[in-house]
């Protein structure tokens, strides 16, 4: 029953989500192995970031279930899910504005991995540095400007020590020069073996790091599987340019 | 003149006592506790029955009271605030509102009406003073509830940004849903927060009743001190408390220099004025007059 392929690490199994009568995700099955790195396109309102906060823990599934590390996850908060190793960043970063950059980081440190008071301070710093927002650390969040706070939003969400990151939307609005450093970052943890699922508009960039490619439309999934094998596949051709003539 | 304002800032220190629980809970959990003035009271009730049934001098006392306030702010919190949040932001107020009301009538009703007071307690520390050049004096009480105001506000200040508890009660204040994303116990941090705010609450009903009196309805006019200091001051950070309601005791004590029935004018006029530029200068919303992180780039 528990369709549990070798060394997932996530398996998301019959997925709905409905809020009220709109369907959002109408039965969603995805499961990934431990390193794996899932890139997600699909229009907007495909349900790509809604996917993200069912695996997150950000609100329940309206069906099915969530299985992270072989425990069923469904109905763990977020919270839990984040010291299991389950963490997420959001598409608009969401800073703690009135700390510090170090502090944003180093309380996700501290709670979401569990670190002790010197084991944190090294992992918020190394998380800092590997974002390229150690020179600011000490500013107010709030004082940020985006791009930082885009680095500051994936720098937490490292600092918690995820053996899967869920990534929504951290490429956009970035110029070229900027979205190859966040390629080298992504790299870099990849190498680390984080498993990472990356939600991206931006195809080339997602392309560059992406082993295998989701293309979802309308709640479902319409494709999986080899990058360029999906880019190519008619369906989300079909999907992206609004269909062709029948 | 320089006599009015020693003790304007004397008496400012146990202002900033009582509005630190208000503006802390305001600041972290979002709800203006309504019943904040009538838990100082419920507290000095409490140490006047230890005092007078069990002879218990409320120093002594505060070591039983203060403990139980910490409890009873976590409880608070769990299974009362916590549930009426949900409700949106007006029904925390409606909900501490009749709390208000019970905490009060209950007192009533064991206690009476009468008028009490610590004072009989804590034997000539209410009364002695020492005299300072130019003739001031400077009541004992008052000096002491002025160090215990500044090192709480400290003490608790230091809490909030070196400890990981204290982080997370201020990531929990900034996003409470995106502090759990990244592992915090939010429900956690602001059961805990609950519990410091009355912490505070019961030492300030505890120096309430030592340098003054007190009876079952007397925590409206605490809550009104409180919220008066805590708006002056803003919620920015604790020692900006510390400000306001040296600011409100300031107005106060020259409003009564002024004319004997000026105590509360010259303070509410200090509240209005603080009030209006606020309003002019930030628009409407609680957030701008307590002058919140809006989490905003500048």
């Amino acid at each position: 029953m528990n369709a549990m392929p070798n060394g997932a690490i996530l398996s998301a199994t019959g997925i709905h989500k409905r809020f009220g009568a709109l369907v959002v995700l109408d039965d969603i099955d995805f499961a990934m192995g431990a390193e794996e790195a899932v890139g997600i396109v699909g229009p907007n309102g495909a349900g790509k970031t809604t996917l993200l906060s069912v695996l997150s823990g950000a609100y329940p599934p309206s069906a099915g279930t969530v299985a992270f590390k072989g425990g069923d996850v469904t109905a763990l908060p977020a919270t839990q899910r984040c010291r299991l190793g389950l963490v997420r960043t959001h598409q608009v970063p969401k800073p703690f504005g009135g700390m510090t950059a170090f502090e944003n980081v180093f309380v996700a440190a501290s709670h979401g991995a569990g670190l002790s008071r010197d084991e944190a301070y090294e992992e918020a710093l190394g998380s800092l540095k590997l974002c390229g927002v150690l020179g600011v650390a000490n500013r107010r969040a709030e004082t940020l400007g985006l791009l930082d706070r885009k680095r500051l939003e994936l720098a937490r969400a490292l600092a918690a020590k995820p053996t899967l990151l869920l990534l929504d939307e951290i490429g956009g609005g970035l110029t070229d020069g900027e979205a190859g450093e966040l390629v080298e970052t992504i790299r870099e943890l990849r190498r680390r073996r984080i498993a990472i699922v990356w939600i991206e508009h931006i195809v080339h960039i997602l392309l560059q790091v992406a082993e295998r490619l989701i293309c979802m439309d309308a709640g479902k999934i319409i494709a999986d599987g080899e990058p360029q094998a999906v880019m190519a596949d008619p369906q989300v051709i079909s999907a992206y340019l609004g269909g062709g003539p029948k | 003149m320089s006599n009015q304002i020693v003790q304007g800032i004397l008496l400012g220190g146990y202002y900033a006592l009582i509005a630190c629980g208000l503006s802390f809970m305001f600041s972290v959990m979002r709800i203006i506790n309504l019943a904040h003035g009538s838990l100082a009271v419920l507290s000095a009730f409490a140490l006047w029955l230890l005092a007078s049934r069990f002879h218990i001098p409320p120093f002594y006392g505060l070591a039983i009271v203060l403990p139980l306030m910490a409890v009873i702010g976590w409880a608070l919190q769990r299974f009362l605030l916590e549930r009426s949040a949900r409700g949106g932001a007006l029904l925390p107020i409606l909900t501490t509102f009749g709390l208000a009301i019970v905490i009060d009538n209950f007192l009533f009703e064991q206690f009476g009406a009468d008028t009490r007071s610590l004072a009989p307690f804590i034997g000539s520390l209410s009364y002695d003073s020492w005299e300072w050049p130019g003739s001031i004096y400077v009541g004992k009480l008052a000096v002491i509830i002025f160090v215990a105001a500044v090192i709480l506000l400290g003490g608790l200040q230091l809490f909030l940004t070196r400890t990981g508890l204290g982080r997370s009660i201020r990531a929990t204040s900034e996003d409470p849903d995106t502090a759990g994303l990244v592992g915090v116990d939010a429900r956690r941090a602001n059961a805990v927060a609950a519990a410091i705010a009355m912490v505070t609450v019961g030492l300030a009903g505890a120096f309430l009743g030592m340098r003054a009196t007190f009876d079952p309805y007397a925590g409206a006019t605490q809550l009104l001190f409180a919220f008066e200091a805590a708006v002056i001051g803003g919620a920015g950070s604790l020692w900006s408390t510390l400000i306001g309601g040296i600011v409100l005791a300031l107005a106060q004590t020259l409003g009564a220099k002024v004319h004997p029935q000026g105590f509360l004018i010259g303070g509410h006029v200090a509240f209005l004025i603080v009030l209006f530029i606020r309003l002019y200068t930030s628009g409407l919303g609680l957030r701008g007059l307590l002058r919140l992180s809006t989490g905003k780039a500048s």
